[in-house]
């Protein structure tokens, strides 16, 4: 492949259906994640939805771009991105909600932090001990 | 030559998908100008970054420009690092100690 070809990229049959796969599942998990984001009710939730907008969406169609573009230097370049999406992801979700639990964004009914002893949780332990 | 069908599949796929997540992310600015609280609006803020990323991936398939693939790349850095000065700034009142 000369250096002239390689500038448009032509690719097979199997190549075409793994990109058509992988950009309708990160549809999916987009659109997926942007319902959870308008619809669940509290911060915390809302993060656990976009995080999977964040991993699966936007990484799978990062990955399509990957097999697109493989062979080539973009291919390489596009595979990072789904590291460093897959990277990052969970630790700004983590910095967020460290940030709202520390803001006092109220957690909803039922809801505890996890170090904290509760009544609710005191009578759990006491239940599962019998 | 003629394109073969499933490269005509591929495009009519990759433009719905463009479509979709360029609608979504017209979508998710709703809880940026709603969002009760602060951290609402920068997940918000961070979800539309997100689907920028896949809109410039999407666009160098697309248009089979691989320079996209590296703004795609260059926006996911920025948006890391917006949400991580947000979620300091917030907390800490200062985002250099």
């Amino acid at each position: 492949m000369t250096a002239e070809s390689a500038a448009a990229v032509t690719v097979g049959p199997v190549r075409a259906a793994l990109v058509i796969l992988l950009t309708l599942v990160g549809s999916f998990f987009l659109l997926v994640g942007t319902i959870g984001l308008l619809r669940f009710p509290n911060v915390y939730n809302r993060m656990h939805a976009t995080t999977k907008a964040t991993t699966l969406g936007a990484a799978s169609i990062a990955l399509a771009g990957t097999v697109y573009y493989l062979p080539g230097g973009d291919g390489l370049m596009s595979l990072v991105t789904v590291v460093f999406l897959f990277l990052t992801a969970p630790t700004g979700a983590h910095m967020i909600s460290q940030a709202a639990q520390r803001m006092g964004v109220p957690f909803l009914d039922g809801v505890y932090w996890p170090g904290e002893q509760t009544d609710l949780m005191r009578e759990r332990d006491g239940e599962t001990d019998d | 030559m003629a394109d073969p069908a499933y490269l005509g599949a591929m495009e009519t796929v990759l433009y719905g998908a463009l479509i979709l997540a360029a609608g979504l992310t017209l979508l998710v600015s709703y809880r940026v100008i709603r969002g009760p609280t602060v951290p609402d609006r920068v997940v918000a803020l961070d979800t539309i970054a997100t689907n920028v990323v896949a809109i410039a991936a999407l666009y160098a398939i697309w248009t089979q420009q691989g320079y996209f693939i590296g703004v795609s790349l260059v926006l996911a850095i920025i948006g890391f690092i917006s949400t991580i000065t947000v979620a300091q700034y917030v907390t800490e009142g200062d985002i250099i100690e």
